[in-house]
């Protein structure tokens, strides 16, 4: 695992004199090895412990971050995936289907950027078309209808911003699903694993509860679209990035969502095995209290809590 | 209460601002489209449409009140005192949030983005919401949010149709991810208004996108826009600068939307008061 970030480079540095020792093979001296080890990893906590927000958005958007089907592959052996949209196509940016979780069925879909660049490209980088909103919106339905919760996976820059997306209506599709989730009878779980990139997080993101992984953000524009627009120019992305308060720890403040997820040391990049496993943790105990609930008190739950959201003032007039 | 600021007279500087704002002292305004000057006194008779070649320029939140209800006196403001709790205490190359309200405020003489209340169309009671682009580029907040839930509150619990007019840039950036979570909130109001079987007229103006288009805007019962307007998630020049794709000319107008089967139809200004009307009756029937 190579340490290739702007502010890995002290990691970097150290894993370089550890892989200089290993290559003397025998003749490494063990305890300078593991000396060594302990030095990156004091120095990893520190580096990962004191991220700035724009930081956190370039371990969000790592290139070997586990995506969806990452999770699937962990948490979902069973996997059926359900594909195409029964309108136009099948989007491969949002995938899901049907999967054993915790004991009982349940419909998993998120966004999938995919990996190597065949496969990204494929996926549009996560970048979903109305096709995508409206497979999402297929099997959520379908998941009412069989009762099986909802899982969604959130890992987009953004809706797909094209002519052929808006001549299919993207925002329509987008706008659709909102309606729908919200009072869709069976419970939703949210969870933002990359990127949250405004609407197109938003399309398959309304839920009863909406967690985070720990280097996870979730913005209404990209810090270099807002910094273009407030700042005037692109260079600004670190400040935006800082004031629209983006991070799993800030959105939690400001109670935007419910419970963040801890990453492996380093980022979930370093641990893909154990970043799902505390993913599925985090899920199966959030699943266990929303089962429980009966289904007017889910919906009542959920229209009341964005109902509350954002709250204005008010001023004598 | 609201203090109803008719608009002053004169010209329109949209050019610079994207608004169409009027200031007395100017008696020609040059059309946007045509390019023709234009005596304002004329296109004050005309609701602000190009005499010459129909173009609509923007109206205020206001003129647009006062060109839909039976009696503008009569119509009841709500929900005027919601102001912005700046929840993110936002600045940006150190000018505060708070004071870009305050400069907006003192522009436009109204209180945030979304104005709102109840009044009567052709008779019929509506709860009528209107965006004014004017206003931080319509963008949507948590008072935008707020005043539009409420207005689709009041539909379903006073049992009469809602009408939202859009003109918004989007989610408004310095409220974050309050703003963006204010397409959900708006989005989950109208299924109480399903409920109860009571239409949404959802009308398009120039511009209509982002958000707004991604939640209420695009879920009306009937959705109408007025022609010429830029309507689409991203719009032309987003979408030209960030894949480089070169866009038919027409592409996130009114008449794309419609020919895409995103609206139901494209109504001229002095017709929408008459167009609303006759929707509103086919919706009283029968009940
Ligand atoms: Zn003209």
């Amino acid at each position: 695992m190579s340490y290739d970030l702007d502010f890995e480079k002290p990691l970097a540095e150290i894993d370089r004199r550890i892989g200089g020792l290993r290559k003397r093979g025998d003749k490494a001296r063990p305890e300078e090895v593991a000396a060594l080890e302990r030095e990156l990893a004091g120095a990893t906590a520190d580096v990962y412990g004191r991220l700035t927000p724009w930081q956190r958005v370039q371990v969000a958007r790592h290139k070997d971050r586990p995506y969806t089907s990452d999770y699937i592959r962990f948490l979902f052996p069973d996997f059926f995936e359900m594909r195409g949209d029964r309108r136009f196509g099948d989007d491969r940016a949002i995938i899901g289907g049907m999967a054993t979780f915790a004991g009982r069925t349940v419909m998993v879909i998120g966004h999938q950027k995919g990996r190597d660049t065949k496969e990204r490209m494929e996926c549009n980088f996560g970048m979903a078309h109305p096709e995508g909103y409206r497979k999402a919106l297929r099997l959520m339905q379908h998941a009412e209808r069989f009762g099986f919760p909802v899982l969604t996976f959130i890992d987009t820059p953004g809706a797909f911003l094209n002519l052929a997306a808006e001549e299919r209506g993207i925002a329509e599709a987008i706008a659709e699903n909102l309606q729908v989730m919200a009072v869709l009878g069976v419970p939703i779980i949210s969870t933002i694993i990359g990127e949250g990139g405004s609407g197109g997080a938003l399309g398959i993101g309304v839920g009863d509860r909406i967690l985070m992984l720990e280097n996870s953000v979730y913005t209404v524009a990209s810090p270099e679209a807002a910094a273009s627009i407030l700042w005037k120019s692109n260079d600004y992305a670190p400040q935006a990035a800082e004031a629209m308060k983006i991070t799993a720890a800030d959105l939690l403040e400001l109670r935007l969502i419910d419970r963040i997820i801890r990453e492996p040391l380093g980022g979930a990049h370093r641990d893909h095995r154990a970043t799902a496993e505390a993913l599925g943790a985090a899920l199966s105990e959030e699943l266990a209290q929303l089962v429980a609930l009966p289904s007017g008190v889910l919906l009542d739950h959920r229209y009341s809590r964005l109902r509350a959201i954002g709250a204005p003032a008010s001023v004598a007039v | 209460m609201h203090q109803p600021e008719t608009n002053g007279n004169g010209t329109f500087n949209g050019a610079a601002s994207g608004a169409t704002k009027l200031a007395p002292a100017n008696v020609a305004t040059r059309c946007e489209k045509c390019r023709k000057m234009l005596f304002t006194r004329d296109l004050e008779k005309t609701q602000k449409i190009c005499p010459e070649c129909g173009y609509h320029f923007r109206l205020t939140a206001e003129e647009r009140v006062e060109s839909l209800v039976d009696d503008y006196g009569a119509f009841q403001w709500m929900d005027d005192d919601l102001r912005s709790a700046d929840p993110l205490h936002f600045s940006s190359r150190n000018v505060a949030y708070a004071e870009k309200l305050d400069e907006a405020r003192a522009k436009t003489g109204i209180s945030e983005s979304v104005i709102a209340g109840m009044g009567a169309i052709g008779t019929h009671r509506v709860s009528l919401a209107v965006m004014d682009f004017r206003f931080i580029g319509g963008s949507m907040g948590t008072v935008a949010g707020e005043r539009l839930t409420r207005a689709i509150e009041r539909g379903a619990e006073g049992r009469c149709p809602v009408i939202i007019f859009s003109a918004s840039g989007g989610a408004r950036m310095q409220e974050s991810l309050f703003s963006l979570f204010q397409m959900a909130k708006t989005s989950a109001a109208l299924t109480r208004l399903r409920t109860v079987q009571q239409p949404f007229i959802s009308v398009l103006t120039d511009p209509t996108t982002g958000g707004v288009t991604a939640s209420y805007a695009m879920l009306g019962d009937v959705i109408i826009a007025e022609p010429g307007a830029l309507i689409g998630f991203a719009g032309p020049i987003v979408i030209e600068q960030s894949i480089h794709q070169k866009l038919p000319p027409d592409t996130d107008t009114s008449e794309f939307a419609l020919a895409h089967g995103m609206i139901d139809m494209i109504v001229d200004r002095r017709s929408m008061k008459v167009t609303l009307t006759h929707l509103l009756k086919l919706y009283a029937g029968k009940r």
